[in-house]
Protein backbone atom coordinates (compact mmCIF):
# COMPACT_ATOMS: atom_id res chain seq x y z
CA UNK A 1 0.00 0.00 0.00
CA UNK A 2 1.35 3.24 -0.79
CA UNK A 3 1.66 5.90 2.08
CA UNK A 4 -1.13 7.38 3.60
CA UNK A 5 0.08 10.31 4.43
CA UNK A 6 2.75 12.08 3.42
CA UNK A 7 4.71 14.57 5.46
CA UNK A 8 5.95 16.88 3.01
CA UNK A 9 2.18 18.75 2.38
CA UNK A 10 -0.12 20.01 4.62
CA UNK A 11 -2.21 16.80 6.38
CA UNK A 12 -5.26 18.64 6.39
CA UNK A 13 -5.32 19.33 2.43
CA UNK A 14 -4.34 15.47 1.88
CA UNK A 15 -7.50 14.56 3.95
CA UNK A 16 -9.55 16.78 2.17
CA UNK A 17 -8.21 15.03 -1.39
CA UNK A 18 -8.79 11.59 0.33
CA UNK A 19 -12.17 12.53 0.62
CA UNK A 20 -12.98 13.90 -2.57
CA UNK A 21 -11.26 11.35 -4.11
CA UNK A 22 -14.30 9.21 -2.46
CA UNK A 23 -16.45 11.42 -3.15
CA UNK A 24 -15.26 10.64 -7.01
CA UNK A 25 -15.21 7.32 -7.13
CA UNK A 26 -18.55 7.04 -5.49
CA UNK A 27 -17.56 5.44 -2.32
CA UNK A 28 -19.31 8.59 -0.36
CA UNK A 29 -22.73 9.41 -2.75
CA UNK A 30 -24.32 12.62 -2.28
CA UNK A 31 -25.99 12.66 0.99
CA UNK A 32 -23.74 9.79 2.47
CA UNK A 33 -22.42 10.87 6.03
CA UNK A 34 -18.68 11.31 6.02
CA UNK A 35 -16.68 10.02 8.76
CA UNK A 36 -16.28 11.81 12.13
CA UNK A 37 -12.67 13.32 12.68
CA UNK A 38 -12.07 11.13 15.72
CA UNK A 39 -12.44 8.27 13.38
CA UNK A 40 -10.08 9.92 10.48
CA UNK A 41 -7.65 10.68 13.51
CA UNK A 42 -7.40 6.72 14.07
CA UNK A 43 -7.35 5.61 10.97
CA UNK A 44 -4.88 7.88 9.24
CA UNK A 45 -2.70 8.54 12.78
CA UNK A 46 -3.65 11.58 13.00
CA UNK A 47 -4.20 14.48 15.08
CA UNK A 48 -7.53 15.10 15.50
CA UNK A 49 -7.49 19.22 14.99
CA UNK A 50 -6.00 18.35 11.73
CA UNK A 51 -8.23 15.97 10.64
CA UNK A 52 -11.25 18.83 11.35
CA UNK A 53 -9.15 21.19 9.54
CA UNK A 54 -9.15 18.74 6.63
CA UNK A 55 -13.26 18.52 6.82
CA UNK A 56 -13.61 21.76 7.20
CA UNK A 57 -11.89 23.05 4.07
CA UNK A 58 -14.43 20.66 2.23
CA UNK A 59 -17.33 22.64 4.14
CA UNK A 60 -16.10 25.90 3.29
CA UNK A 61 -16.04 24.47 -0.57
CA UNK A 62 -19.82 23.90 -0.24
CA UNK A 63 -18.84 19.97 -0.87
CA UNK A 64 -19.77 18.87 2.62
CA UNK A 65 -21.97 20.26 5.15
CA UNK A 66 -22.99 19.57 8.84
CA UNK A 67 -26.13 18.30 10.62
CA UNK A 68 -26.08 19.74 13.83
CA UNK A 69 -25.33 17.29 16.35
CA UNK A 70 -25.31 14.61 13.97
CA UNK A 71 -21.89 14.86 11.96
CA UNK A 72 -20.52 15.47 8.03
CA UNK A 73 -22.50 15.02 5.08
CA UNK A 74 -21.76 15.41 1.44
CA UNK A 75 -23.35 17.79 -0.23
CA UNK A 76 -25.49 17.54 -3.47
CA UNK A 77 -23.93 18.75 -6.66
CA UNK A 78 -20.65 17.39 -4.59
CA UNK A 79 -19.18 15.35 -7.21
CA UNK A 80 -19.58 17.87 -10.40
CA UNK A 81 -17.89 20.57 -7.97
CA UNK A 82 -14.79 18.26 -7.07
CA UNK A 83 -14.43 17.13 -10.55
CA UNK A 84 -13.95 20.41 -11.96
CA UNK A 85 -11.79 21.23 -9.36
CA UNK A 86 -9.23 17.95 -9.98
CA UNK A 87 -9.64 18.84 -14.10
CA UNK A 88 -7.90 22.50 -13.63
CA UNK A 89 -5.33 19.93 -11.42
CA UNK A 90 -4.44 17.77 -13.94
CA UNK A 91 -4.20 20.69 -16.31
CA UNK A 92 -1.66 22.08 -14.34
CA UNK A 93 -0.19 19.35 -12.53
CA UNK A 94 -0.23 16.58 -15.66
CA UNK A 95 -0.51 18.42 -19.04
CA UNK A 96 2.09 21.24 -18.12
CA UNK A 97 4.66 18.89 -16.80
CA UNK A 98 4.09 16.27 -19.65
CA UNK A 99 4.37 19.23 -22.15
CA UNK A 100 7.59 20.53 -20.09
CA UNK A 101 9.16 17.17 -20.19
CA UNK A 102 8.75 16.61 -23.78
CA UNK A 103 10.09 19.94 -24.94
CA UNK A 104 13.38 18.57 -23.22
CA UNK A 105 13.49 15.48 -25.21
CA UNK A 106 12.57 17.24 -28.21
CA UNK A 107 9.32 16.18 -28.97
CA UNK A 108 7.18 17.92 -31.01
CA UNK A 109 3.56 18.59 -30.35
CA UNK A 110 2.70 16.26 -33.76
CA UNK A 111 4.81 13.41 -31.73
CA UNK A 112 3.09 14.50 -28.48
CA UNK A 113 -0.32 14.03 -30.33
CA UNK A 114 0.27 10.93 -31.41
CA UNK A 115 1.72 9.26 -28.17
CA UNK A 116 -1.75 10.38 -26.58
CA UNK A 117 -3.17 8.70 -29.44
CA UNK A 118 -1.17 5.39 -28.54
CA UNK A 119 -2.01 5.17 -25.15
CA UNK A 120 -5.69 5.69 -25.62
CA UNK A 121 -5.34 2.53 -27.98
CA UNK A 122 -4.04 0.83 -25.01
CA UNK A 123 -6.84 1.43 -22.64
CA UNK B 1 -7.96 28.72 24.88
CA UNK B 2 -6.38 28.75 28.29
CA UNK B 3 -2.64 28.03 28.49
CA UNK B 4 -1.21 25.71 30.14
CA UNK B 5 2.58 27.05 30.38
CA UNK B 6 3.69 30.33 29.98
CA UNK B 7 7.21 30.92 29.62
CA UNK B 8 8.61 34.57 29.54
CA UNK B 9 12.45 35.71 28.73
CA UNK B 10 13.28 32.25 30.89
CA UNK B 11 17.00 31.98 31.05
CA UNK B 12 19.18 28.94 32.53
CA UNK B 13 22.88 29.13 32.65
CA UNK B 14 25.41 26.77 34.53
CA UNK B 15 28.38 28.85 35.02
CA UNK B 16 29.31 30.06 31.85
CA UNK B 17 26.96 27.96 29.53
CA UNK B 18 23.67 29.50 28.50
CA UNK B 19 21.34 26.14 28.56
CA UNK B 20 18.47 28.33 27.90
CA UNK B 21 18.82 31.54 26.56
CA UNK B 22 15.72 34.03 26.32
CA UNK B 23 13.05 31.68 25.69
CA UNK B 24 9.65 32.57 25.72
CA UNK B 25 6.60 30.79 24.91
CA UNK B 26 3.22 29.92 25.55
CA UNK B 27 1.67 26.29 25.23
CA UNK B 28 -2.36 25.81 24.88
CA UNK B 29 -4.75 22.79 27.04
CA UNK B 30 -5.47 19.60 24.78
CA UNK B 31 -2.95 20.36 22.43
CA UNK B 32 -0.32 17.84 21.30
CA UNK B 33 2.81 19.18 21.38
CA UNK B 34 6.28 18.53 19.51
CA UNK B 35 9.69 19.63 21.30
CA UNK B 36 12.23 18.91 18.59
CA UNK B 37 15.98 19.21 18.43
CA UNK B 38 19.43 18.18 18.33
CA UNK B 39 21.54 16.50 21.40
CA UNK B 40 22.33 19.18 24.04
CA UNK B 41 20.23 22.07 22.43
CA UNK B 42 17.95 22.49 25.88
CA UNK B 43 14.83 20.43 25.58
CA UNK B 44 15.12 18.44 28.66
CA UNK B 45 16.68 21.29 30.56
CA UNK B 46 12.95 23.36 29.17
CA UNK B 47 11.55 20.30 30.46
CA UNK B 48 12.93 20.06 33.99
CA UNK B 49 12.31 23.47 34.47
CA UNK B 50 8.69 22.81 33.53
CA UNK B 51 8.17 20.33 35.71
CA UNK B 52 9.67 21.69 38.57
CA UNK B 53 13.18 19.43 39.09
CA UNK B 54 15.56 22.59 38.52
CA UNK B 55 15.18 26.39 39.11
CA UNK B 56 15.88 28.69 36.67
CA UNK B 57 18.26 31.54 36.62
CA UNK B 58 15.96 34.07 35.41
CA UNK B 59 12.73 34.93 33.82
CA UNK B 60 8.94 33.61 34.37
CA UNK B 61 7.58 30.28 34.00
CA UNK B 62 4.03 29.69 35.15
CA UNK B 63 2.22 26.32 35.12
CA UNK B 64 -1.70 25.76 35.11
CA UNK B 65 -1.14 29.61 36.09
CA UNK B 66 1.12 28.94 38.69
CA UNK B 67 4.89 28.62 39.59
CA UNK B 68 5.20 24.65 40.12
CA UNK B 69 8.11 24.98 42.48
CA UNK B 70 7.48 22.87 45.50
CA UNK B 71 3.26 23.44 44.34
CA UNK B 72 1.28 20.53 44.69
CA UNK B 73 -1.72 22.19 43.30
CA UNK B 74 0.31 22.04 39.86
CA UNK B 75 2.68 18.78 40.22
CA UNK B 76 0.07 16.41 40.86
CA UNK B 77 -1.45 17.13 37.09
CA UNK B 78 2.02 16.52 35.26
CA UNK B 79 3.52 13.44 34.65
CA UNK B 80 6.95 13.54 33.29
CA UNK B 81 8.65 10.45 31.61
CA UNK B 82 12.08 10.78 31.74
CA UNK B 83 14.60 8.56 28.90
CA UNK B 84 15.82 6.96 31.83
CA UNK B 85 13.52 6.72 35.06
CA UNK B 86 15.00 5.36 38.19
CA UNK B 87 12.45 3.14 40.34
CA UNK B 88 13.70 2.16 44.00
CA UNK B 89 15.68 -1.58 43.87
CA UNK B 90 13.03 -4.08 44.86
CA UNK B 91 10.18 -2.37 43.06
CA UNK B 92 8.50 -4.83 40.65
CA UNK B 93 6.12 -3.79 37.83
CA UNK B 94 2.99 -3.66 39.78
CA UNK B 95 5.08 -1.57 42.54
CA UNK B 96 5.17 1.51 40.04
CA UNK B 97 1.47 1.08 39.13
CA UNK B 98 0.56 1.15 42.64
CA UNK B 99 2.71 4.18 43.42
CA UNK B 100 1.52 6.13 40.02
CA UNK B 101 -2.22 5.16 41.26
CA UNK B 102 -1.50 6.84 44.22
CA UNK B 103 -0.01 9.81 42.74
CA UNK B 104 -2.12 10.57 39.32
CA UNK B 105 -5.55 11.25 40.21
CA UNK B 106 -7.09 10.62 36.77
CA UNK B 107 -5.42 7.62 36.91
CA UNK B 108 -7.08 4.54 35.32
CA UNK B 109 -6.30 0.74 36.38
CA UNK B 110 -7.96 -0.75 33.64
CA UNK B 111 -6.31 1.12 30.69
CA UNK B 112 -2.92 0.51 32.98
CA UNK B 113 -3.62 -3.10 32.54
CA UNK B 114 -4.88 -3.39 28.81
CA UNK B 115 -1.31 -1.75 28.15
CA UNK B 116 0.58 -4.27 30.31
CA UNK B 117 -1.21 -6.79 28.27
CA UNK B 118 -0.37 -4.88 24.73
CA UNK B 119 3.58 -4.52 25.58
CA UNK B 120 3.44 -7.97 27.23
CA UNK B 121 4.96 -6.49 30.68
CA UNK B 122 5.72 -8.94 33.28
CA UNK B 123 3.90 -7.33 36.04
CA UNK B 124 5.91 -9.64 38.91
CA UNK B 125 9.30 -9.02 37.15
CA UNK B 126 11.69 -6.99 39.21
CA UNK B 127 12.09 -3.58 37.06
CA UNK B 128 15.58 -3.84 38.17
CA UNK B 129 15.86 -7.07 35.80
CA UNK B 130 13.71 -5.32 32.92
CA UNK B 131 15.06 -4.57 29.65
CA UNK B 132 15.79 -1.49 28.05
CA UNK B 133 13.13 -1.47 25.88
CA UNK B 134 10.54 -3.14 28.83
CA UNK B 135 11.93 -0.28 31.01
CA UNK B 136 10.63 2.02 28.49
CA UNK B 137 7.27 0.38 27.94
CA UNK B 138 6.75 0.99 31.88
CA UNK B 139 7.07 4.67 31.15
CA UNK B 140 4.82 4.47 28.33
CA UNK B 141 2.15 2.76 30.38
CA UNK B 142 2.71 5.15 33.32
CA UNK B 143 2.40 8.22 30.88
CA UNK B 144 -0.70 7.08 29.23
CA UNK B 145 -2.72 5.57 32.33
CA UNK B 146 -1.96 8.72 34.44
CA UNK B 147 -4.20 10.43 31.98
CA UNK B 148 -2.19 13.89 33.66
CA UNK B 149 -3.61 17.22 31.93
CA UNK B 150 -0.01 18.05 31.25
CA UNK B 151 2.29 14.50 30.12
CA UNK B 152 5.31 15.11 29.03
CA UNK B 153 7.45 12.35 26.96
CA UNK B 154 11.51 12.48 26.98
CA UNK B 155 12.30 10.64 24.62
CA UNK B 156 10.19 7.77 25.75
CA UNK B 157 11.12 4.93 23.49
CA UNK B 158 15.04 3.69 23.76
CA UNK B 159 15.28 0.00 23.08
CA UNK B 160 11.64 -0.04 22.14
CA UNK B 161 11.04 -1.96 18.73
CA UNK B 162 9.33 -0.35 15.96
CA UNK B 163 6.51 -2.32 17.00
CA UNK B 164 5.80 -1.57 20.51
CA UNK B 165 6.74 2.57 19.25
CA UNK B 166 3.68 1.85 16.86
CA UNK B 167 1.73 0.58 19.97
CA UNK B 168 2.72 3.57 21.98
CA UNK B 169 1.61 6.33 19.07
CA UNK B 170 -1.64 4.38 18.67
CA UNK B 171 -2.69 3.79 22.44
CA UNK B 172 -1.69 7.59 23.09
CA UNK B 173 -3.97 8.85 19.79
CA UNK B 174 -6.68 6.94 20.62
CA UNK B 175 -7.18 7.97 24.43
CA UNK B 176 -6.27 11.33 23.29
CA UNK B 177 -9.20 11.38 21.28
CA UNK B 178 -11.40 10.23 24.55
CA UNK B 179 -9.84 11.90 26.61
CA UNK B 180 -8.19 15.25 25.51
CA UNK B 181 -5.04 16.53 27.31
CA UNK B 182 -1.71 18.51 27.14
CA UNK B 183 0.83 16.25 25.60
CA UNK B 184 4.89 17.48 25.16
CA UNK B 185 6.23 14.60 23.00
CA UNK B 186 10.43 15.67 22.83
CA UNK B 187 12.08 12.89 20.17
CA UNK B 188 14.54 12.44 17.76
CA UNK B 189 12.59 9.83 15.44
CA UNK B 190 10.20 13.18 13.68
CA UNK B 191 9.16 11.46 11.15
CA UNK B 192 7.37 8.76 13.00
CA UNK B 193 5.20 11.00 15.50
CA UNK B 194 5.20 14.06 13.07
CA UNK B 195 1.05 13.48 12.11
CA UNK B 196 0.52 13.16 15.42
CA UNK B 197 1.52 16.60 16.57
CA UNK B 198 -0.47 19.21 16.40
CA UNK B 199 2.08 22.33 17.17
CA UNK B 200 5.90 21.97 16.89
CA UNK B 201 9.03 23.89 19.05
CA UNK B 202 12.16 23.47 18.32
CA UNK B 203 15.29 24.14 20.46
CA UNK B 204 18.55 24.69 18.98
CA UNK B 205 21.05 25.98 20.86
CA UNK B 206 19.38 26.96 23.90
CA UNK B 207 17.32 29.20 21.94
CA UNK B 208 13.25 28.37 20.30
CA UNK B 209 13.48 28.72 16.47
CA UNK B 210 10.59 27.19 15.69
CA UNK B 211 6.91 27.81 17.72
CA UNK B 212 4.84 27.00 14.82
CA UNK B 213 1.42 25.13 14.10
CA UNK B 214 2.33 21.91 12.11
CA UNK B 215 0.52 22.00 9.61
CA UNK B 216 1.81 25.40 8.49
CA UNK B 217 5.38 24.31 9.03
CA UNK B 218 4.60 21.07 6.89
CA UNK B 219 3.86 23.70 3.59
CA UNK B 220 6.86 25.48 4.67
CA UNK B 221 9.87 24.57 2.61
CA UNK B 222 10.29 22.70 -0.71
CA UNK B 223 13.54 21.65 -2.03
CA UNK B 224 14.54 22.49 -6.10
CA UNK B 225 16.68 21.04 -7.98
CA UNK B 226 18.46 21.68 -11.85
CA UNK B 227 21.14 23.14 -13.40
CA UNK B 228 23.50 24.91 -10.81
CA UNK B 229 23.24 28.15 -12.75
CA UNK B 230 19.05 27.81 -12.65
CA UNK B 231 18.97 26.88 -9.14
CA UNK B 232 21.69 30.26 -8.51
CA UNK B 233 19.27 32.76 -10.20
CA UNK B 234 15.97 31.01 -8.79
CA UNK B 235 17.57 31.25 -5.08
CA UNK B 236 17.60 35.42 -5.60
CA UNK B 237 15.83 36.76 -3.32
CA UNK B 238 14.88 33.78 -1.06
CA UNK B 239 15.30 32.16 2.05
CA UNK B 240 17.54 29.25 1.71
CA UNK B 241 17.82 27.02 4.23
CA UNK B 242 20.30 24.29 3.02
CA UNK B 243 22.00 23.66 -0.49
CA UNK B 244 23.86 20.53 -2.13
CA UNK B 245 25.70 20.95 -4.96
CA UNK B 246 25.66 17.48 -7.20
CA UNK B 247 28.11 17.43 -10.07
CA UNK B 248 26.49 19.88 -12.27
CA UNK B 249 23.17 19.89 -10.37
CA UNK B 250 22.09 22.20 -7.69
CA UNK B 251 19.55 21.20 -4.84
CA UNK B 252 18.15 23.67 -2.44
CA UNK B 253 15.58 24.11 0.07
CA UNK B 254 14.15 27.06 0.46
CA UNK B 255 11.31 28.51 2.46
CA UNK B 256 7.54 29.55 0.66
CA UNK B 257 7.70 33.64 -0.23
CA UNK B 258 4.85 34.95 1.27
CA UNK B 259 2.89 35.05 -2.07
CA UNK B 260 3.17 31.64 -2.91
CA UNK B 261 3.65 31.92 -6.76
CA UNK B 262 7.59 30.90 -6.02
CA UNK B 263 6.58 26.94 -7.18
CA UNK B 264 5.18 28.09 -10.21
CA UNK B 265 8.67 30.39 -10.61
CA UNK B 266 10.72 27.32 -9.98
CA UNK B 267 8.60 24.81 -12.10
CA UNK B 268 8.33 27.88 -14.98
CA UNK B 269 12.56 28.04 -14.98
CA UNK B 270 12.30 24.25 -15.53
CA UNK B 271 13.19 23.30 -12.24
CA UNK B 272 12.33 20.06 -10.28
CA UNK B 273 9.96 20.14 -6.91
CA UNK B 274 10.38 18.23 -4.24
CA UNK B 275 8.35 18.45 -0.84
CA UNK B 276 10.38 18.46 2.38
CA UNK B 277 9.23 16.64 5.25
CA UNK B 278 9.29 18.13 8.76
CA UNK B 279 12.25 15.86 9.62
CA UNK B 280 14.30 17.29 6.78
CA UNK B 281 13.24 20.74 7.60
CA UNK B 282 14.19 20.39 11.52
CA UNK B 283 17.26 19.15 10.42
CA UNK B 284 18.26 21.59 7.79
CA UNK B 285 17.10 24.54 10.41
CA UNK B 286 19.72 22.40 12.85
CA UNK B 287 22.22 21.60 11.41
CA UNK B 288 24.49 24.14 11.79
CA UNK B 289 25.15 24.96 8.46
CA UNK B 290 22.12 27.15 7.59
CA UNK B 291 22.35 30.65 6.26
CA UNK B 292 20.10 32.07 8.14
CA UNK B 293 18.87 30.00 11.22
CA UNK B 294 16.19 32.20 12.31
CA UNK B 295 13.02 31.23 10.47
CA UNK B 296 10.60 34.20 10.26
CA UNK B 297 7.48 32.17 12.19
CA UNK B 298 4.98 35.71 11.55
Amino acid sequence: MKNLIDDGRPIFVQIAERIEDDIIEGGLPEEAQVPSTNQFAAFYKINPATAAKGVNLLVDEGILYKKRGIGMFVAGGARTKVIEKRKEQFFDEYVVTMIREAEKLGITADQLMDMIQRGDNKR
Amino acid sequence: MKNVIEVKQLNKSYEKFNAIHDTSFALQANKIYGLLGRNGAGKTTLMKMITAQIFPTSGDLKVFGEGPYENANVLSQICFIKESQKYPDHYNILDALDVSKSIFPNWDVNFSRSLIKDFNLPLKRRIKKLSRGMLSAVGIVIGLASRAPLTIFDEPYLGLDAVSRGLFYDRLMEDYVEHPRTVILSTHLIDEVSSLLEHILVMDNGKLIIDQDAEELRGKAFTVTGQASKVEAFLIGKETVHREPFGGLLSATVIHSENGSDQKQATASGLEISPVSLQQLVVHLTSGRSEQKEVNTK
